[in-house]
């Protein structure tokens, strides 16, 4: 299967590698995936607490072209947006600007689910509530 | 960055066909264009003449009978008369077939394939190292066992399994011993007869012949082997195998192996030491794992996982350079890891950070250099990468971590 330009673009010039001090008060971290399923993806942001903006977004993968290049490409999306912006990036965002194939859709989703872990360990350290909107059913 | 030459490493998925082979194929395609079943003229007979000579070419390479070799399309063709011809040939005496869990799909598929006709099948789990366990062997076979099918040496970690005492057992307990020697022949010595294998599977395209063309050998005798065709026709092949045979294919078959029982001792030495060298040089690197046994394995093969680097981005970084595989297959489809390395025990992960270097007769020193070194740096960089390198480098207890699979 041959990759896209962009995913080859994202994965040979990676946007954003590293860590964040998972520690501080204004960095959330998300932690999606698992080593037997072939993808791990870790991603922190850091938020400004005076205006809320995500101030530095960073991440580290482990996993094919595909993850890598979703992760580098959502710390890019995720820069300059306000926590509430950045909870409404969709997966289908990201496949289609990477032109990812139907095989490689899961390492998108992986990449949505990463953002919101991050956006949730953010507000969670934070006393942050969020009004719950969609409607639980039992 | 200067242009490098792409190197072929994956020489078990196929490997080049040799110069020398495509010499002696191109006048069967437009000269000696006839067909070895017509029976009435020149074409027909230079055609016939040609076929005899390949198949006596392959006979020695096993030090067997020429009529004991018979034409198909491949090795999964092979593998599927002899499974399919057994049972339906045997069924008087049986249904129980024993195999195991680490074989290729061509055998596994067709076992699925025959449980549906009413075979039993017993899929063998295999040791740590790859091996069967002879004693697990012998303690399957069953008064209606017809068939054991077991791999000469397997594909993806070019493990060589006790072939001869494999066959022992089977001789004891009277049941037919099936091997599927796809990645075996041509590169070490296989004499069926010598071991005790009865039905033996293989192909041009792994021993630098042309793809499209395989055989299975049969013993004619002690014992007689009959297998029921799978295709009907024509009654060529001793009526085992119909169809027009692929006479340009055939003719490049028995050069393939005549060269290879020329310089298949010479090709093994020099392999071994380059393979060798790979390996040391990659496992110098911290946190890696040779998969399979090191002292029973074909001499062009090793097996490594990196651990805590994902085998498909870790061939991205090499793969305008080097051509391997990978034991990882990152697909919704199947996310599923390796079945060869997961049936050895191997944990998930690590099957998902294995990588197969498989080198082969034009494989050089240079070729061997420049992977150790582009592998090595596209290990560091994946690990620089690694969320899960960083956690293991902070003293992070990997399997006390709460993952969420998905």
């Amino acid at each position: 299967m041959a990759y896209s330009e962009k995913v080859l673009e994202h994965f040979k010039n990676p946007r954003n590698v590293g860590t964040l001090n998972k520690d501080a008060k204004n960095v959330g971290t998300g932690l999606v995936g698992a080593p037997e399923c072939g993808d791990v993806m870790r991603l922190q942001i850091e938020v400004d607490e005076e205006t809320g903006m995500i101030r530095d977004a960073k991440f580290k993968t482990f996993g094919c072209g595909s993850a890598i290049a979703s992760s580098s490409l959502a710390t890019e999306w995720l820069k300059g947006k306000s926590l509430d912006e950045a909870a409404t990036i969709d997966n289908m965002d990201i496949v289609e600007e990477l032109a990812l194939p139907p095989v490689k859709i899961h390492c998108s989703v992986l990449a949505e689910d990463a953002i919101k872990a991050a956006i949730e360990d953010y507000r969670q350290k934070n006393g942050i509530q969020v009004e719950i909107k969609e409607t639980v059913t039992a | 960055m200067e242009k490098r030459r792409l190197i072929y490493l994956d020489n078990n998925s196929t490997t080049p066909c040799d110069p020398r082979v495509v010499d002696t194929m191109v006048p069967y395609f437009y000269e000696k264009h006839g067909n070895a079943a017509s029976r009435s003229h020149q074409f027909g007979w230079e055609a016939e003449d040609a076929v005899d000579y390949a198949r006596e070419q392959i006979a020695k390479l096993l030090n067997a009978e020429d009529k004991e070799i018979i034409f198909t399309s491949g090795a999964t063709e092979s593998n599927n008369l002899a499974l399919k011809g057994v049972f339906e040939m045997y069924a008087k005496k049986g249904n129980h077939i024993i195999t195991a869990e680490t074989e290729h799909k061509a055998i596994l598929d067709t076992c699925k394939h025959l449980e549906k006709a009413g075979a039993e099948i017993t899929y063998l789990k295999v040791q740590e190292d790859g091996l069967v366990s002879l004693a697990d062997l012998e303690a399957a076979i069953k008064p209606t066992t017809i068939l054991v099918s077991l791999m000469w040496a397997n594909n993806e970690t070019g493990v060589i399994q006790p072939m001869q005492e494999i066959a022992k057992i089977c001789e004891k307990h009277g049941v037919l011993f099936h091997s599927d020697a796809t990645q075996a022949v041509g590169k070490i010595r296989t004499h069926p007869r010598e071991v005790g294998v009865h039905l033996m599977s293989f192909t041009a395209h792994k021993m630098y012949g042309p793809k499209g063309v395989g055989a299975m050998y049969v013993s004619r005798k002690n014992p007689r082997v009959k297998v029921t065709a799978q295709m009907d026709g024509g009654g060529h092949e001793r009526g085992m195998r119909s169809g027009t045979l692929n006479v340009p294919g055939i003719v490049g078959f028995g050069k393939a192996a005549e060269i290879a029982m020329n310089e298949m001792d010479q090709d093994a030495a020099r392999l071994s030491k380059l393979r060798d060298r790979l390996q040391a040089e990659l496992t110098k690197m911290e946190e890696t794992k040779i998969n399979g046994n090191v002292d029973s394995r074909m001499p062009h093969v090793t097996n490594i996982s990196f651990k805590h680097v994902e085998g498909e981005g870790l061939m991205m970084t090499f793969n305008q350079n080097i051509a391997v595989s990978s034991g990882s297959a990152c697909t919704s489809a199947s996310l599923e890891p390796s079945y060869v390395l997961v049936g050895m025990g191997l944990g998930d992960d690590l099957a998902h950070s294995s990588i197969r270097f498989s080198l082969g007769r034009f494989t050089t020193d240079e070729d061997v250099d420049q992977a150790i070194e582009l592998v090595r740096k596209g290990v560091n960089h994946m690990r620089e990468l690694s969320p899960i390198w960083e956690m293991y480098q902070d003293g992070v207890d990997l399997t006390k971590i709460e993952w969420s699979a998905h």
